[in-house]
Protein backbone atom coordinates (compact mmCIF):
# COMPACT_ATOMS: atom_id res chain seq x y z
CA UNK A 1 0.00 0.00 0.00
CA UNK A 2 1.39 3.08 -1.13
CA UNK A 3 1.43 6.55 0.59
CA UNK A 4 -1.71 8.13 1.20
CA UNK A 5 -2.45 11.40 0.54
CA UNK A 6 -5.29 13.81 2.07
CA UNK A 7 -8.18 16.05 -0.10
CA UNK A 8 -6.04 18.92 0.42
CA UNK A 9 -2.41 17.41 -1.43
CA UNK A 10 -3.39 19.18 -4.23
CA UNK A 11 -3.63 22.66 -2.05
CA UNK A 12 -1.13 22.21 -0.12
CA UNK A 13 1.47 21.44 -3.55
CA UNK A 14 -0.55 25.05 -4.80
CA UNK A 15 1.26 26.61 -1.21
CA UNK A 16 4.88 25.24 -1.75
CA UNK A 17 4.56 22.79 1.18
CA UNK A 18 7.11 20.23 1.54
CA UNK A 19 6.24 17.18 2.63
CA UNK A 20 6.97 14.28 4.50
CA UNK A 21 5.82 10.92 5.02
CA UNK A 22 4.09 10.99 8.61
CA UNK A 23 1.78 7.90 9.85
CA UNK A 24 1.20 5.97 5.93
CA UNK A 25 0.45 9.32 5.02
CA UNK A 26 1.71 12.76 2.54
CA UNK A 27 1.80 15.72 5.05
CA UNK A 28 3.05 18.98 4.86
CA UNK A 29 5.77 19.86 7.73
CA UNK A 30 5.99 22.98 6.72
CA UNK A 31 4.74 26.07 3.84
CA UNK A 32 7.09 28.86 2.43
CA UNK A 33 6.97 31.23 5.25
CA UNK A 34 8.91 28.32 7.45
CA UNK A 35 7.87 27.23 10.88
CA UNK A 36 8.27 29.50 13.35
CA UNK A 37 5.98 32.04 11.14
CA UNK A 38 3.58 29.86 10.73
CA UNK A 39 3.66 29.04 14.07
CA UNK A 40 3.49 32.76 15.55
CA UNK A 41 0.62 33.75 12.76
CA UNK A 42 -1.57 31.15 14.20
CA UNK A 43 -1.02 32.33 17.85
CA UNK A 44 -1.29 35.98 16.65
CA UNK A 45 -3.89 35.23 13.63
CA UNK A 46 -5.11 31.82 12.37
CA UNK A 47 -3.61 28.83 11.40
CA UNK A 48 -5.45 26.01 9.60
CA UNK A 49 -3.91 22.14 10.06
CA UNK A 50 -4.90 19.68 7.85
CA UNK A 51 -5.35 16.89 10.19
CA UNK A 52 -6.84 14.69 8.02
CA UNK A 53 -5.28 11.86 8.74
CA UNK A 54 -6.59 11.18 12.05
CA UNK A 55 -8.96 8.59 12.46
CA UNK A 56 -12.03 9.58 12.77
CA UNK A 57 -14.04 6.55 14.40
CA UNK A 58 -18.00 6.23 14.45
CA UNK A 59 -19.66 3.99 16.99
CA UNK A 60 -23.21 4.06 16.32
CA UNK A 61 -25.37 3.07 19.88
CA UNK A 62 -27.55 3.52 22.85
CA UNK A 63 -27.69 3.17 26.51
CA UNK A 64 -25.75 0.15 26.25
CA UNK A 65 -23.18 1.39 24.33
CA UNK A 66 -22.14 3.89 27.08
CA UNK A 67 -22.34 1.13 29.43
CA UNK A 68 -19.77 -0.68 27.10
CA UNK A 69 -17.89 2.29 26.30
CA UNK A 70 -17.29 2.74 30.12
CA UNK A 71 -15.70 -0.70 30.67
CA UNK A 72 -13.36 0.77 28.27
CA UNK A 73 -12.65 4.71 28.81
CA UNK A 74 -12.14 6.29 32.36
CA UNK A 75 -14.52 8.83 31.81
CA UNK A 76 -18.61 9.39 32.97
CA UNK A 77 -20.35 9.18 29.96
CA UNK A 78 -23.40 8.84 30.85
CA UNK A 79 -23.42 12.11 32.17
CA UNK A 80 -21.45 13.50 29.05
CA UNK A 81 -24.16 16.16 27.37
CA UNK A 82 -25.05 15.74 23.17
CA UNK A 83 -22.43 17.18 21.61
CA UNK A 84 -19.83 17.93 24.38
CA UNK A 85 -16.22 16.35 24.05
CA UNK A 86 -13.60 14.68 26.70
CA UNK A 87 -9.71 13.90 26.14
CA UNK A 88 -9.24 10.58 27.13
CA UNK A 89 -7.08 7.26 25.90
CA UNK A 90 -7.20 3.64 25.41
CA UNK A 91 -5.59 2.01 27.89
CA UNK A 92 -4.46 -1.69 28.18
CA UNK A 93 -4.64 -3.72 31.02
CA UNK A 94 -1.81 -2.73 32.61
CA UNK A 95 -3.04 1.20 32.23
CA UNK A 96 -0.37 1.44 29.48
CA UNK A 97 -1.51 3.73 26.98
CA UNK A 98 -2.25 2.49 23.46
CA UNK A 99 -3.36 5.82 22.21
CA UNK A 100 -4.83 9.38 23.57
CA UNK A 101 -7.77 10.56 21.77
CA UNK A 102 -11.09 12.83 22.04
CA UNK A 103 -14.28 11.07 22.45
CA UNK A 104 -17.06 13.39 21.73
CA UNK A 105 -21.38 12.56 22.38
CA UNK A 106 -23.28 12.98 19.22
CA UNK A 107 -27.11 11.97 18.03
CA UNK A 108 -26.76 8.48 17.11
CA UNK A 109 -23.53 7.66 19.46
CA UNK A 110 -20.02 8.66 19.54
CA UNK A 111 -17.55 10.64 17.53
CA UNK A 112 -13.88 9.66 18.77
CA UNK A 113 -10.52 11.37 17.06
CA UNK A 114 -7.94 9.40 17.32
CA UNK A 115 -4.25 9.66 15.99
CA UNK A 116 -3.27 8.47 12.25
CA UNK A 117 -0.38 5.98 13.32
CA UNK A 118 -2.66 4.23 15.87
CA UNK A 119 -5.97 4.47 14.41
CA UNK A 120 -6.42 1.03 12.46
CA UNK A 121 -4.87 -0.91 15.86
CA UNK A 122 -7.32 1.33 17.87
CA UNK A 123 -10.06 0.17 15.46
CA UNK A 124 -9.52 -3.46 15.90
CA UNK A 125 -9.10 -3.39 19.81
CA UNK A 126 -12.35 -1.47 19.87
CA UNK A 127 -13.95 -4.23 18.08
CA UNK A 128 -12.83 -6.76 20.00
CA UNK A 129 -14.06 -4.60 23.28
CA UNK A 130 -17.21 -4.16 22.31
CA UNK A 131 -17.90 -8.19 20.84
CA UNK A 132 -18.80 -6.15 17.19
CA UNK A 133 -22.09 -5.32 19.08
CA UNK A 134 -22.36 -2.00 17.29
CA UNK A 135 -21.54 -0.30 13.94
CA UNK A 136 -18.18 1.27 13.68
CA UNK A 137 -16.63 3.34 11.16
CA UNK A 138 -13.55 4.60 10.83
CA UNK A 139 -14.80 7.25 7.95
CA UNK A 140 -12.11 7.87 5.48
CA UNK A 141 -14.78 9.62 3.50
CA UNK A 142 -13.77 12.74 5.83
CA UNK A 143 -11.07 15.26 6.15
CA UNK A 144 -10.55 17.20 9.40
CA UNK A 145 -9.29 20.58 8.98
CA UNK A 146 -8.27 22.51 12.34
CA UNK A 147 -8.35 26.04 12.72
CA UNK A 148 -6.77 27.53 15.64
CA UNK A 149 -5.82 30.73 16.91
CA UNK A 150 -7.75 34.27 18.60
CA UNK A 151 -8.69 34.92 14.52
CA UNK A 152 -10.47 31.86 13.90
CA UNK A 153 -13.84 32.09 15.47
CA UNK A 154 -14.44 35.28 13.33
CA UNK A 155 -13.16 33.70 10.66
CA UNK A 156 -14.79 30.47 10.69
CA UNK A 157 -17.93 32.19 11.66
CA UNK A 158 -18.16 34.55 8.48
CA UNK A 159 -18.54 30.83 6.53
CA UNK A 160 -20.60 29.06 9.34
CA UNK A 161 -22.96 31.01 10.86
CA UNK A 162 -23.26 30.11 14.62
CA UNK A 163 -20.00 28.39 15.33
CA UNK A 164 -18.93 31.55 17.36
CA UNK A 165 -21.30 30.96 19.90
CA UNK A 166 -20.15 27.12 20.63
CA UNK A 167 -17.97 26.51 24.29
CA UNK A 168 -14.93 24.95 24.26
CA UNK A 169 -14.53 21.11 24.44
CA UNK A 170 -18.43 21.41 22.65
CA UNK A 171 -19.43 20.83 18.61
CA UNK A 172 -22.61 20.63 16.55
CA UNK A 173 -23.99 20.20 12.92
CA UNK A 174 -23.44 23.39 10.77
CA UNK A 175 -24.34 23.73 6.86
CA UNK A 176 -21.10 24.38 4.50
CA UNK A 177 -22.04 24.95 1.18
CA UNK A 178 -25.61 23.02 1.62
CA UNK A 179 -23.17 20.14 3.27
CA UNK A 180 -23.95 19.03 6.72
CA UNK A 181 -20.63 19.85 8.35
CA UNK A 182 -19.39 18.74 12.31
CA UNK A 183 -17.72 21.08 13.77
CA UNK A 184 -15.80 21.08 17.54
CA UNK A 185 -14.36 24.36 19.66
CA UNK A 186 -11.09 22.17 20.50
CA UNK A 187 -7.91 21.80 19.03
CA UNK A 188 -4.36 20.80 20.19
CA UNK A 189 -2.40 24.25 19.82
CA UNK A 190 -3.05 25.85 23.46
CA UNK A 191 -5.30 28.47 21.26
CA UNK A 192 -8.98 28.68 21.06
CA UNK A 193 -9.90 27.33 17.44
CA UNK A 194 -12.37 24.75 15.57
CA UNK A 195 -12.49 21.45 14.52
CA UNK A 196 -14.33 20.90 11.49
CA UNK A 197 -15.35 17.17 10.26
CA UNK A 198 -16.52 17.66 6.32
CA UNK A 199 -16.56 15.37 3.32
CA UNK A 200 -13.73 14.90 1.63
CA UNK A 201 -14.87 16.46 -1.51
CA UNK A 202 -15.74 19.52 0.34
CA UNK A 203 -12.80 20.18 2.27
CA UNK A 204 -10.63 22.09 -0.42
CA UNK A 205 -13.67 24.78 -0.99
CA UNK A 206 -13.86 25.05 2.75
CA UNK A 207 -9.94 25.56 3.36
CA UNK A 208 -9.75 28.15 0.33
CA UNK A 209 -12.24 30.23 1.16
CA UNK A 210 -10.81 29.81 5.19
CA UNK A 211 -7.72 31.37 3.30
CA UNK A 212 -9.32 33.80 1.42
CA UNK A 213 -11.25 35.15 4.84
CA UNK A 214 -7.51 35.37 6.35
CA UNK A 215 -6.10 32.25 7.53
CA UNK A 216 -3.28 30.60 6.85
CA UNK A 217 -1.93 27.30 6.33
CA UNK A 218 0.25 25.73 8.82
CA UNK A 219 2.02 22.34 8.59
CA UNK A 220 2.65 19.82 11.07
CA UNK A 221 5.54 21.67 12.25
CA UNK A 222 4.06 24.59 13.48
CA UNK A 223 1.47 22.29 15.23
CA UNK A 224 4.43 20.43 17.15
CA UNK A 225 5.67 23.50 18.48
CA UNK A 226 2.14 24.58 19.41
CA UNK A 227 1.44 21.86 21.25
CA UNK A 228 4.36 21.50 22.76
CA UNK A 229 4.69 25.25 24.33
CA UNK A 230 0.92 24.29 25.63
CA UNK A 231 2.10 21.03 27.25
CA UNK A 232 0.07 18.58 25.32
CA UNK A 233 1.22 15.49 24.71
CA UNK A 234 2.26 13.55 21.57
CA UNK A 235 1.45 9.92 21.47
CA UNK A 236 4.67 7.78 20.84
CA UNK A 237 6.54 10.61 22.00
CA UNK A 238 5.47 11.53 25.76
CA UNK A 239 2.52 9.10 25.32
CA UNK A 240 3.25 5.16 24.92
CA UNK A 241 2.40 1.94 26.17
CA UNK A 242 4.86 1.63 29.20
CA UNK A 243 3.25 5.11 30.27
CA UNK A 244 0.22 5.18 32.15
CA UNK A 245 -2.50 8.18 32.93
CA UNK A 246 -0.99 8.64 36.02
CA UNK A 247 2.45 8.70 34.95
CA UNK A 248 1.65 10.76 32.36
CA UNK A 249 0.44 13.90 35.19
CA UNK A 250 -2.83 13.35 32.76
CA UNK A 251 -4.84 12.59 36.35
CA UNK A 252 -7.10 15.14 35.74
CA UNK A 253 -8.61 13.73 32.67
CA UNK A 254 -9.64 10.27 34.90
CA UNK A 255 -13.33 10.77 35.92
CA UNK A 256 -13.14 10.77 40.07
CA UNK A 257 -16.57 8.87 40.40
CA UNK A 258 -15.01 6.11 37.65
CA UNK A 259 -12.17 5.96 39.98
CA UNK A 260 -14.03 5.67 43.09
CA UNK A 261 -16.21 2.40 41.13
CA UNK A 262 -13.16 0.83 39.32
CA UNK A 263 -14.62 -1.41 36.68
CA UNK A 264 -12.61 0.35 33.50
CA UNK A 265 -9.63 -1.40 32.06
CA UNK A 266 -6.27 -0.67 33.69
CA UNK A 267 -8.81 0.63 36.99
CA UNK A 268 -6.45 -1.63 39.22
CA UNK A 269 -3.25 -0.04 38.30
CA UNK A 270 -4.97 4.01 38.05
CA UNK A 271 -5.92 3.08 41.39
CA UNK A 272 -2.69 1.45 42.49
CA UNK A 273 -0.99 4.42 41.02
CA UNK A 274 -3.51 7.21 42.43
CA UNK A 275 -2.61 5.76 45.94
CA UNK A 276 1.02 4.86 46.32
CA UNK A 277 2.27 7.26 43.68
CA UNK A 278 4.14 6.71 41.08
CA UNK A 279 7.88 5.98 40.58
CA UNK A 280 8.03 8.19 37.55
CA UNK A 281 6.24 11.45 36.16
CA UNK A 282 5.76 13.61 33.13
CA UNK A 283 7.09 17.26 34.15
CA UNK A 284 7.86 20.27 32.01
CA UNK A 285 11.50 20.95 31.70
CA UNK A 286 13.31 24.62 30.76
CA UNK A 287 16.75 24.47 29.74
CA UNK A 288 18.53 27.57 31.08
CA UNK A 289 20.54 28.58 28.47
CA UNK A 290 19.84 28.05 24.78
CA UNK A 291 20.03 24.43 24.41
CA UNK A 292 17.80 22.59 22.77
CA UNK A 293 17.41 19.35 24.48
CA UNK A 294 15.60 16.91 21.89
CA UNK A 295 13.36 13.71 22.22
CA UNK A 296 15.66 10.83 24.53
CA UNK A 297 18.17 13.39 25.83
CA UNK A 298 19.39 12.33 28.99
CA UNK A 299 18.34 13.68 32.68
CA UNK A 300 20.62 13.73 35.54
CA UNK A 301 19.99 15.38 38.91
CA UNK A 302 22.75 17.65 40.75
CA UNK A 303 25.05 14.64 41.98
CA UNK A 304 25.24 13.41 38.64
CA UNK A 305 22.89 10.11 38.65
CA UNK A 306 20.74 9.69 35.54
CA UNK A 307 16.70 10.17 36.82
CA UNK A 308 15.12 10.62 33.45
CA UNK A 309 14.57 11.34 29.57
CA UNK A 310 13.49 14.18 27.52
CA UNK A 311 10.25 12.86 25.38
CA UNK A 312 10.10 16.39 23.33
CA UNK A 313 11.71 19.26 22.81
CA UNK A 314 11.78 22.35 20.61
CA UNK A 315 12.78 25.66 20.50
CA UNK A 316 9.06 27.45 21.04
CA UNK A 317 8.83 30.76 18.77
CA UNK A 318 6.31 32.20 21.43
CA UNK A 319 8.56 31.30 24.11
CA UNK A 320 11.84 32.59 22.27
CA UNK A 321 13.53 29.60 23.88
CA UNK A 322 14.26 25.87 24.21
CA UNK A 323 11.29 23.82 26.01
CA UNK A 324 10.92 20.29 26.68
CA UNK A 325 9.07 17.83 28.40
CA UNK A 326 9.76 14.40 30.03
CA UNK A 327 9.67 11.78 32.80
CA UNK A 328 11.67 12.22 36.07
CA UNK A 329 12.17 10.08 39.10
CA UNK A 330 9.03 11.57 41.18
CA UNK A 331 11.32 13.00 43.99
CA UNK A 332 12.96 15.54 41.33
CA UNK A 333 9.61 16.11 39.73
CA UNK A 334 9.09 19.12 41.90
CA UNK A 335 8.86 22.75 40.39
CA UNK A 336 12.27 25.01 40.13
CA UNK A 337 14.38 21.41 40.72
CA UNK A 338 17.50 22.23 39.28
CA UNK A 339 18.83 19.03 36.37
CA UNK A 340 20.98 18.58 33.71
CA UNK A 341 20.50 17.41 30.44
CA UNK A 342 23.33 15.83 28.41
CA UNK A 343 23.56 17.11 24.82
CA UNK A 344 26.30 15.97 22.96
CA UNK A 345 28.43 14.54 25.48
CA UNK A 346 28.01 17.86 27.67
CA UNK A 347 25.60 18.68 30.65
CA UNK A 348 23.26 21.86 30.38
CA UNK A 349 21.35 23.43 33.61
CA UNK A 350 17.61 23.33 33.06
CA UNK A 351 14.78 23.73 35.22
CA UNK A 352 11.80 21.56 35.82
CA UNK A 353 8.77 24.00 35.54
CA UNK A 354 4.81 23.65 35.18
CA UNK A 355 3.27 23.11 31.97
CA UNK A 356 1.55 24.96 29.96
CA UNK A 357 5.29 27.32 28.76
CA UNK A 358 2.54 28.91 26.95
CA UNK A 359 -0.81 30.64 28.24
CA UNK A 360 -3.88 29.37 27.12
CA UNK A 361 -6.76 31.52 25.79
CA UNK A 362 -9.66 28.99 25.28
CA UNK A 363 -12.77 30.28 25.32
CA UNK A 364 -14.64 29.67 29.03
CA UNK A 365 -13.27 26.69 30.77
CA UNK A 366 -12.19 23.32 29.89
CA UNK A 367 -14.60 21.50 32.77
CA UNK A 368 -17.85 22.48 32.11
CA UNK B 1 39.71 38.46 -5.15
CA UNK B 2 39.98 35.58 -3.52
CA UNK B 3 37.87 32.96 -4.65
CA UNK B 4 34.91 31.13 -2.45
CA UNK B 5 34.98 27.21 -2.33
CA UNK B 6 32.59 24.93 -1.57
CA UNK B 7 31.54 21.34 0.53
CA UNK B 8 29.57 18.80 -0.32
CA UNK B 9 28.60 19.13 3.39
CA UNK B 10 27.27 22.49 2.53
CA UNK B 11 29.61 25.10 3.88
CA UNK B 12 31.22 27.52 2.12
CA UNK B 13 34.80 28.93 2.56
CA UNK B 14 36.29 32.20 1.93
CA UNK B 15 40.38 32.43 1.84
CA UNK B 16 42.01 35.72 2.62
CA UNK B 17 45.80 35.25 3.04
CA UNK B 18 46.22 32.48 5.64
CA UNK B 19 43.03 32.86 6.99
CA UNK B 20 39.42 30.81 6.02
CA UNK B 21 36.22 32.12 6.68
CA UNK B 22 33.53 29.04 6.91
CA UNK B 23 29.70 29.72 6.84
CA UNK B 24 26.83 27.08 5.98
CA UNK B 25 25.61 27.85 2.12
CA UNK B 26 21.52 29.82 1.46
CA UNK B 27 20.92 26.08 0.26
CA UNK B 28 21.83 24.52 3.40
CA UNK B 29 19.69 27.50 5.18
CA UNK B 30 16.82 26.15 2.93
CA UNK B 31 16.96 22.64 3.91
CA UNK B 32 17.37 23.32 7.32
CA UNK B 33 14.56 25.58 7.65
CA UNK B 34 14.74 28.35 10.62
CA UNK B 35 17.37 28.21 12.34
CA UNK B 36 16.86 28.50 16.36
CA UNK B 37 20.04 27.75 17.61
CA UNK B 38 23.76 27.56 16.71
CA UNK B 39 26.99 26.50 18.38
CA UNK B 40 30.84 27.47 17.37
CA UNK B 41 34.23 25.73 17.82
CA UNK B 42 36.23 27.54 20.86
CA UNK B 43 38.49 30.25 19.61
CA UNK B 44 41.80 28.76 19.97
CA UNK B 45 40.85 25.47 19.74
CA UNK B 46 42.43 22.85 16.39
CA UNK B 47 39.35 21.78 14.42
CA UNK B 48 40.66 18.71 11.48
CA UNK B 49 39.26 18.46 7.94
CA UNK B 50 35.74 17.03 8.05
CA UNK B 51 35.46 17.06 11.68
CA UNK B 52 32.49 18.52 13.10
CA UNK B 53 33.31 22.40 14.31
CA UNK B 54 29.54 23.46 15.08
CA UNK B 55 25.72 23.06 15.23
CA UNK B 56 23.15 24.03 13.56
CA UNK B 57 19.62 23.35 14.82
CA UNK B 58 16.23 24.08 13.28
CA UNK B 59 12.72 23.73 15.08
CA UNK B 60 12.66 20.52 13.55
CA UNK B 61 16.33 18.85 14.44
CA UNK B 62 20.25 19.32 15.08
CA UNK B 63 22.92 19.03 12.42
CA UNK B 64 26.44 19.22 12.66
CA UNK B 65 28.38 21.98 10.64
CA UNK B 66 31.48 20.34 9.75
CA UNK B 67 35.13 22.03 9.17
CA UNK B 68 36.19 21.88 5.08
CA UNK B 69 39.72 22.45 5.98
CA UNK B 70 42.19 22.12 9.16
CA UNK B 71 43.00 24.79 11.72
CA UNK B 72 43.15 26.94 14.17
CA UNK B 73 39.72 28.60 15.21
CA UNK B 74 41.11 32.55 15.51
CA UNK B 75 37.61 34.16 15.47
CA UNK B 76 34.42 33.19 16.07
CA UNK B 77 30.49 35.50 15.24
CA UNK B 78 28.87 35.65 17.97
CA UNK B 79 26.47 37.54 16.72
CA UNK B 80 25.00 34.15 15.09
CA UNK B 81 24.56 32.39 18.58
CA UNK B 82 22.92 35.50 20.00
CA UNK B 83 20.08 35.59 17.08
CA UNK B 84 20.44 32.56 14.96
CA UNK B 85 17.96 33.98 12.66
CA UNK B 86 20.74 35.69 11.34
CA UNK B 87 21.95 33.00 9.78
CA UNK B 88 19.19 32.51 7.50
CA UNK B 89 18.82 35.81 6.36
CA UNK B 90 22.44 35.91 5.24
CA UNK B 91 24.00 33.04 5.66
CA UNK B 92 26.75 33.45 2.65
CA UNK B 93 27.92 36.87 3.90
CA UNK B 94 27.78 38.24 7.24
CA UNK B 95 26.51 35.03 9.37
CA UNK B 96 29.98 34.03 8.58
CA UNK B 97 30.34 30.71 11.60
CA UNK B 98 34.30 30.91 12.23
CA UNK B 99 37.52 31.55 10.79
CA UNK B 100 40.73 29.69 11.01
CA UNK B 101 43.99 30.11 10.35
CA UNK B 102 44.77 27.27 7.63
CA UNK B 103 47.68 24.69 7.82
CA UNK B 104 47.73 23.63 4.69
CA UNK B 105 46.11 25.14 1.30
CA UNK B 106 46.10 22.20 -0.77
CA UNK B 107 43.14 20.70 1.10
CA UNK B 108 41.23 23.42 -0.27
CA UNK B 109 42.01 21.98 -3.78
CA UNK B 110 39.10 19.12 -2.97
CA UNK B 111 36.37 21.53 -2.83
CA UNK B 112 34.12 22.83 -5.71
CA UNK B 113 33.76 26.10 -7.44
CA UNK B 114 30.47 28.08 -7.32
CA UNK B 115 28.94 26.32 -10.55
CA UNK B 116 29.79 22.68 -9.55
CA UNK B 117 28.42 23.26 -6.12
CA UNK B 118 25.38 24.92 -7.39
CA UNK B 119 25.08 21.74 -9.46
CA UNK B 120 25.87 19.66 -6.99
CA UNK B 121 22.93 21.08 -4.04
CA UNK B 122 20.44 20.84 -7.08
CA UNK B 123 20.97 17.09 -7.79
CA UNK B 124 21.41 16.00 -4.06
CA UNK B 125 18.12 18.36 -2.73
CA UNK B 126 17.64 16.46 0.46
Amino acid sequence: MGTKKTSLYQLHQDCNAKFVEFAGYHMPIQYSEGIVEEHKFTRNHSGIFDVSHMGQLFIYGGEELIKDLEKIFPLDLKNLKLNHSKYSFLMDKDAGIQDDLIITKIDEGFLIILNAACKDNDFKILKELLKEKYKMVLDENRSLIAIQGPKSSQILNELVDGVKDLNFMSGNCFLFDNQKVYITRSGYTGEDGFEISILNNYADKLTRELINKGSKLAGLGARDTLRLEAGLCLYGHDLDKDKTPVEANLKWAISKERISKGDFIGSDIIIKQLNDGVTKIRVGIKPEGRIIAREKTKIFNQSDVHIGEITSGTFGPSVNGPVAMGYVENEFSKKNTKVFLEVRGKKYAANICSLPFYKKSYVKGVNQ
Amino acid sequence: MSEVKYSKEHEWIKLEGDVATIGITKHATEMLGDIVFAELPEKGSNVEKDGTAGVVESTKAASDVYTPVSGEVVDTNQEIVDDPSKINQDPENSAWFFKLKIKDKSEMDSLMNKDDYDKFAKENNT
